[in-house]
């Protein structure tokens, strides 16, 4: 789980998505294939290679005004193609915290 | 508690409507993030995993109970209900909406609150003693000088774009609570031989990815000299710190690399030039400050009141009062420490509906004044101690009563990965774990003092070097795995821990930290042989042997 911030190089080793958080409320936004942003993970586009990831990384980060903080992640598809996070980090950022708040949302 | 003045108050307005319009050009596109971005740094707001968290600025840890209120009203208004206090005395929101906080920072600014200096490679907020002004043998005040260097380092644009971000920490008191050893400077309040005011200058100490404790630079700096002596060191520091590499630009690493004679003599060198400037501080500034600060008018009470010979008879009560109230510098009167660390909750956070509550007590209780110490918990700095008994009802009443300060469920811990974007690892749960495991408070109380710290990543928010047991959390093939390190100290004999073994994986680190707790207690010479001292004594070799030895 080393912090995306620090990613450096693009090289992907399964599915992958691009995900980021909107600028104006800083919620966790994924880019979908649409060219667009949406807060629900099933609307990811999934990439398979580092080209495909870089491509969709570039067109993320071209949108500036919509998003900050664009990078790839990883994804995990499931056999009914479900997509669900591909590790803690982005379980946690889907989910939300591991523990009780302490305000209920 | 200090009053603001008119300038005070112009400059934290006027940065308002700054920032206003700079998140106006951002959301419009006229500002790109990269643009933005140290523009926002620079009041207080990150993203982090779920949102942007806005830190918030609370000078020398000292907060009135209007301030308080306001910063209630914020969690309340514009985030989910509660802030987090953190170990460098600010307090932050986890789920801000950058299109709110301009509202946000204005609402605090009526109060005289601002973020300026809590984020950024610039001089950040002045941390000093919890107990300032109040702790008996103090010197004195150490938040005049606070203040002072609070005036002159805000928005000072000689040290806005410093090679890395800066931290001062002041004491006056020989038990240091204000951690100055792992400050970039750290100043410990002195006397001359003719009573004058001056400083210990301590340079180079910081936590992080490269952990050092601060080294004495001078022994004795006349507070007349205390701003040039700091502009000395600051601008060797902007001269020579690196700024190619972001791992090695913190000051700390230019004291190891010159040594510190070496980088003695360059501040020396540099003083000499500018010591009799404009930067000399007369005494009428500094009594200038000194008015501006108000101090309670305390009665003439007795050190034993009716009251707490009542309730000495409480066995709950004298467990809370043994833990969290201190001695005063006035007869009568006490140090009310109120404890952030519930079993099973977040260390340092606090709800609105508590804050509210806690700055009604102050007013009732402690002359409107509220602390915030570097162990993320809060204080009243002024209880009569006859009111002691009801105070602690009321304070169980909102859950802030827990009686473990300073004990082993008394936990320093980063957000970790549940909201940090840097982080590796998660803090919190771990924490929460570790207070339930230590929940029972007369195990706990037999333990005795004991600290434990725990960061999510290498960056150290949770000073896990200087923890008597200190957790690092790492990320091995994708899973969280945790170092543990032991012999920490933040203290005026600050040590950085030492390694105790292998990397442990996340449901084990309890398990671990019980062995530990279960070899010390086998290992001490006497009950009343602290952690530390049984630590130092020994060494870490009977600690690592009893862990490790079935794992």
């Amino acid at each position: 789980m080393t912090s995306p911030l620090e990613q450096k190089k693009i090289r992907i080793t399964g599915p992958s998505m691009v995900t980021a958080n909107r600028t104006w409320d800083g919620a966790v936004i994924y880019r979908t294939p649409k060219h667009d942003w949406s807060a629900d993970l099933s609307d990811a586009a999934v990439v398979r290679t580092s080209d495909e990831a870089r491509a969709l990384l570039a067109e993320s980060v071209a949108d500036d005004v919509g998003a900050v903080g664009a990078y790839i992640a990883p994804v995990e598809i499931k056999n009914t193609g479900a997509i669900k996070p591909g590790n803690l980090r982005e379980h946690i950022r889907f989910k939300g915290v591991t523990i009780d708040l302490p305000v209920p949302a | 508690m200090y009053a603001y003045d008119e300038l005070d108050r112009t400059i934290i307005n006027e940065r308002v409507e700054e920032f206003r319009d700079q998140v106006k050009r951002r959301l419009s596109g006229e500002l790109t993030e990269d643009e933005f971005k140290m523009l926002r740094l620079q009041n207080g707001v990150y993203l982090q995993l779920h949102a942007y968290m806005f830190r918030v600025a609370i000078p020398y840890g000292t907060l009135s109970s209007k301030q308080l209120r306001r910063l209630a009203h914020v969690a309340r208004r514009y985030d989910r209900g509660y802030g987090h206090f953190t170990t460098r005395q600010n307090i932050q929101f986890n789920w801000i909406k950058l299109a709110e906080l301009p509202d946000a920072l204005a609402d605090l600014a009526e109060v005289g609150i601002h973020a300026m200096q809590t984020s950024g490679n610039n001089t950040r907020n002045v941390t000093s003693d919890q107990w300032a002004g109040v702790a008996p043998g103090e010197i004195e005040d150490p938040r005049i000088w606070s203040e002072l260097i609070r005036q002159y380092t805000t928005l000072h644009p000689e040290f806005s774009f410093l090679p890395r971000k800066f931290k001062f920490a002041i004491t006056a008191s020989e038990h240091d609570r204000a951690a100055i050893k792992v400050h970039d400077i750290g100043l410990r309040l002195r006397k001359n031989e003719a009573g004058e005011t001056g400083f210990e200058v301590l340079v180079g100490g910081g936590l992080g990815r490269t952990p050092f404790i601060a080294k004495t630079i001078k022994p004795f700096v006349h507070g007349h000299d205390l701003l040039s002596y700091v502009e000395a060191i600051l601008r060797v520091y902007n001269q020579y710190g690196r700024r190619d590499n972001i791992y090695k630009a913190r000051m700390k690493i230019l004291v190891h690399e010159l040594g510190i004679e070496k980088f003695a003599k360059e501040v020396e060198d540099e003083w000499l030039q500018m010591r009799d400037s404009a930067l000399t501080i007369d005494d009428q500034v500094i009594e200038d400050i000194r008015s501006r600060f108000s101090y309670p008018a305390y009665e003439k009470l007795p050190h034993m009141p009716e009251e707490l010979k009542k309730a000495a008879h409480d066995p709950q009560f004298e467990a809370w009062r043994r833990n969290s109230v201190a001695p005063h510098k006035v007869t009568g009167y006490a140090i009310v420490t109120l404890s952030l660390k519930p079993v099973g909750g977040p260390p340092g956070d606090a709800t609105a509906e508590q804050m509210d509550a806690i700055a009604d007590l102050a007013d009732k209780y402690s002359f409107g004044e509220i602390r915030v110490g570097h162990e993320q918990n809060l204080a009243l700095p002024h209880v009569a101690r006859r009111d002691l008994p009801v105070l602690w009802k009321a304070l169980d009443k909102i859950g802030v009563a827990t009686p473990n300060v300073n004990l082993v469920s008394d936990i320093i811990a980063c957000p970790g990965l549940d909201y940090c974007s840097l982080a590796n690892a998660r803090s919190i749960p771990i924490a929460q774990e570790l207070t339930r495991r230590f929940a029972n408070h007369d195990t706990a109380n037999m333990i005795g003092r004991l600290h434990i710290n725990i960061s999510g990543c290498i960056n150290a928010c949770g000073h896990h070097h200087v923890g008597h047991i200190g957790i690092l959390g790492v990320e091995k093939n994708g899973e969280e795995f945790y170092q543990i390190t032991i012999g920490g100290r933040a203290d005026e004999n600050a040590e950085v821990g030492t390694l105790i073994g292998p990397a442990v994986p996340y449901g084990d680190v309890a398990d671990v930290v019980e062995d530990i707790v279960e070899a010390y207690l086998a290992l001490r010479a006497r009950p009343d042989e602290l952690f530390i001292d049984t630590v130092k004594r020994l060494g870490v070799e009977p600690f690592r042997e009893r862990v490790y030895a079935t794992r």
